[in-house]
């Protein structure tokens, strides 16, 4: 492959480490003042955009490494990020609406048509809605190819061979280019920002669009009805004798 | 060193009042069971006592103490066993007190921040329940899964976020404790202010269990920060590692809340034997490393002032490559680089631990007139009884942790080491031990640090308190 252009979909969301709460009327999780980060399989397919363009760069290729979010002006932090690991552009599609799967799928297309990738890269699911939507919806809308769930990825000239997790194990598929690619979690460790990165990011673009620019519906088409905690896990209890297991298995447990 | 013919040796009737006060689960006299506590973290001091007392209440340690005073048995107050200079495992057969079975939370002031709780709890654990509540507990170690509150209070714990929120010392607000007699002293205030008479508190802090058995804590929480950021850099000379803090004191200065290096030999201890130090965050490998933790309530206002401050170093080369943390998950993999160190040195065989403070130009001499002096006694290398010389530590607070990697833990080893380093500390005024304390490891050179005045006033205040030598004998006063 000589000339590479990847274009990598990023989003904020509600950071990995942070203790989500539901908010008092049930209906979303509290985001309110909470920290928030780059979805991390979106830091895995910004990692791996990056590897290929470094990959191609030792063979003397040439690789382009853009980088898109679609939400409210707080999604410059998630840009900056990917620019900062050493993405060479990025794009942000602000809006302030609530954007769903197939709306955030419609958005990429437009923004494909305007970029023409060979390859496109998602994170498998965004940690905060865990749908598993978004890049295989996209794919459908394109008319190319996906390989989802990926840990392995090899590119040729112009076929791309992926190696998927699935239920049963993993599976090996091989595709032409351009496609649409999701990560997984083993596909690779992402490198941290570095200080020149981040130096240098301030000076990469980063093009805005709004959704009526790229003249997409992105109207909802599923309704949140409600948002519940799962079950307080119930404290344990000391037993100071067999006896008192058997009792307690038995009549209040009752799992014998 | 000889057991003292004045302690009484443990009969079955002790070992049946002590049953009859904290009941038979809080009586461990199995020898296997007693193994665990009976030996430090280290594995370097290894005790020989036959009981371990785990009381539930502050009435139970009193009753237990005020027996001890009186049938002259000795005891050793111990909490998570976490200590480095081994003050927390007995010496002969004294008896084990251990707190972790008085582990609750006694009161919370959501306003004021001010906890109230047991001595034996664990570190963590407050610092979870505080983080619920949006507060933060004001110091925090490596050894915080274990370590317990009244411990930390014993030692006057220091730690990594000494250089933001001040020592035990600012920090405590009240104790309760219990003397050696059995008498309660309830000290628990949360006032903020207190002007009333001799502050005894500050007397117990630090006083590593010779005074008494702190049973119960008061402790102002900080607000715990919104925004939070780490940065782990290269450097090639500590003279940058030391214009890196000037200017972080300058350009960071009410943000900043951890400074931590740490040199060659560290990382690559941590490489060779943790799995955290599998991936480096740097594309090469440095002489020198620094960890600079910002802690402030406006993410904005805080990234810029510390993209200013890392740009500004990285284009006078003060600093050759760094890296930020972009999420949670990195802050914690960064830290788990730095607290890791203590560990894989540990895991890298005999570990001669030295904690000393001094004037932060001269920190990084230690290391190097300690590898010269053990090179001119052609006693470092493959073969040779030492194997290294590292130093890390809390560069912000003029703390090096001087660890000196050794084949075992030999009399011999030992001279070649000490008194070298505590005369070296002592000729540029240092602190023999900054942090760690003195136990038993270090009790015999306190003159390097204290003059013999203080020494004398120190021993008449143990004396008054404690007349029959029973608190942690052998320990934290010279002994010989």
């Amino acid at each position: 492959m000589s000339n590479v252009r990847i274009l990598v979909a990023c989003k904020r969301v509600v950071d990995y480490a942070v203790k989500i709460r539901v908010n008092a009327a049930g209906t979303a999780v509290e985001t309110a003042n909470i920290k928030h980060s780059m979805n991390p399989f979106d830091e895995i397919g910004t990692e791996q955009a990056i590897q290929i363009k470094e990959a191609l760069a030792k063979a003397k290729g040439n690789a382009e490494v853009v980088v898109v979010s679609c939400g409210p002006a707080k999604a410059q932090e998630t840009l900056r990020t990917a620019l900062a690991m050493g993405a060479d552009r990025a794009i942000h599609v602000e809006t302030n609406d609530e954007l769903q799967p197939l709306a955030v799928a419609k958005l990429l297309k437009a923004v494909v048509e305007k970029e023409k990738p060979n390859l496109v890269i998602l994170g498998k699911q965004a940690i905060d809605d865990d749908s598993n939507q978004t890049g295989q919806m996209l794919a459908g809308l394109l008319n190319w190819p996906q390989a989802t769930f990926a840990s392995k990825v090899e590119l040729t000239d112009a076929a791309m061979t992926v190696t998927r997790e699935v239920d049963g194990g993993v599976e090996t598929i091989k595709t032409t280019l351009p496609a649409v690619l999701t990560t997984d979690l083993r596909l690779n460790v992402p490198r941290y920002a570095s200080l020149p990165n981040i130096m240098k990011a301030k000076k990469k673009p980063l093009a805005k669009f709004t959704v009526a620019d790229l003249a997409v519906d992105i109207k909802p088409r599923l309704e949140t009805l409600k948002i519940t905690e799962p079950a307080k896990r119930q404290g344990g209890k000391i037993v100071e004798s067999v006896d008192d297991l058997l009792d307690k298995l038995k009549n209040e447990a009752k799992v014998l | 060193m000889k057991r003292r013919d004045s302690f009484k040796k443990l009969t079955k009737e002790d070992v049946d009042f002590f049953r009859s006060v904290v009941s038979s689960s809080g009586v461990i006299e199995d020898a296997d069971d007693l193994e665990h506590f009976n030996h430090d973290w280290m594995r370097k001091y290894r005790g020989q006592s036959k009981l371990v007392l785990k009381p539930s209440t502050t009435e139970q340690v009193s009753k237990i103490l005020a027996y001890c005073n009186k049938e002259r048995l000795a005891v050793v107050p111990q909490g998570g066993n976490t200590g480095l200079v081994g003050g927390s495992v007995p010496v002969f057969d004294e008896i084990i007190v251990s707190m972790g079975n008085m582990n609750s939370v006694r009161s919370f002031d959501e306003v004021s921040g001010a906890l109230v709780c047991d001595a034996g709890s664990i570190l963590e654990v407050l610092d979870k329940y505080l983080e619920e509540r949006g507060y933060i507990m004001p110091l925090d170690l490596g050894a915080k899964g274990s370590c317990h509150i009244g411990g930390n209070v014993s030692t006057n714990a220091g730690g990594l976020r000494l250089l933001r929120y001040g020592s035990l010392h600012g920090t405590v607000l009240g104790l309760e404790v219990v003397l050696p007699d059995g008498t309660i002293l309830d000290n628990l205030s949360t006032l903020r202010k207190d002007n009333t008479g001799f502050d005894l508190k500050q007397l117990f802090i630090g006083s590593e269990g010779t005074l008494g058995i702190v049973t119960g804590v008061s402790i102002l929480a900080p607000k715990r920060s919104k925004a939070i950021n780490v940065a782990l850099l290269g450097l090639d000379t500590f003279d940058q590692v030391q214009a890196a803090f000037k200017r972080s004191k300058e350009e960071l200065s009410e943000i900043l809340s951890a400074f931590e290096f740490w040199d060659h030999g560290a990382i690559g201890l941590v490489k060779e034997h943790l799995a955290v130090g599998a991936n480096d965050p740097l594309q090469s490998t440095y002489p020198f490393y620094v960890l600079i933790e910002t802690s402030g309530s406006n993410k904005e206002h805080d990234d810029e002032k510390l993209g200013a401050y890392l740009e500004g170093l990285m284009t006078e080369g003060v600093v050759q490559d760094g890296v930020v943390a972009q999420d949670t998950t990195q802050i914690q993999k960064l830290w788990a680089i730095r607290e890791g160190i203590p560990e894989a040195c540990s895991k890298a065989g005999a570990i001669f631990k030295y904690d000393i403070s001094m004037p932060v130009p001269v920190l990084y001499e230690a290391v190097q007139d300690m590898r010269s002096h053990l090179e001119s006694l052609n006693a470092i290398g493959k073969g040779k009884p030492f194997t290294s010389v590292i130093g890390y530590g809390h560069v912000g607070d003029g703390n090096l942790h001087l660890n000196v990697a050794a084949k075992d833990y030999s009399k011999e080893a030992t001279a070649m080491i000490e008194p070298y380093v505590f005369e070296w500390t002592a000729k540029h005024s240092g602190s023999i031990s900054a942090e760690h304390g003195l136990g038993i490891s270090k009790n015999n050179h306190l003159h390097y640090s204290k003059s013999q005045p203080m020494i004398e006033l120190m021993k008449q205040f143990k004396n008054m308190i404690d007349p029959q030598g029973i608190m942690n004998p052998y320990k934290y006063l010279p002994n010989k």
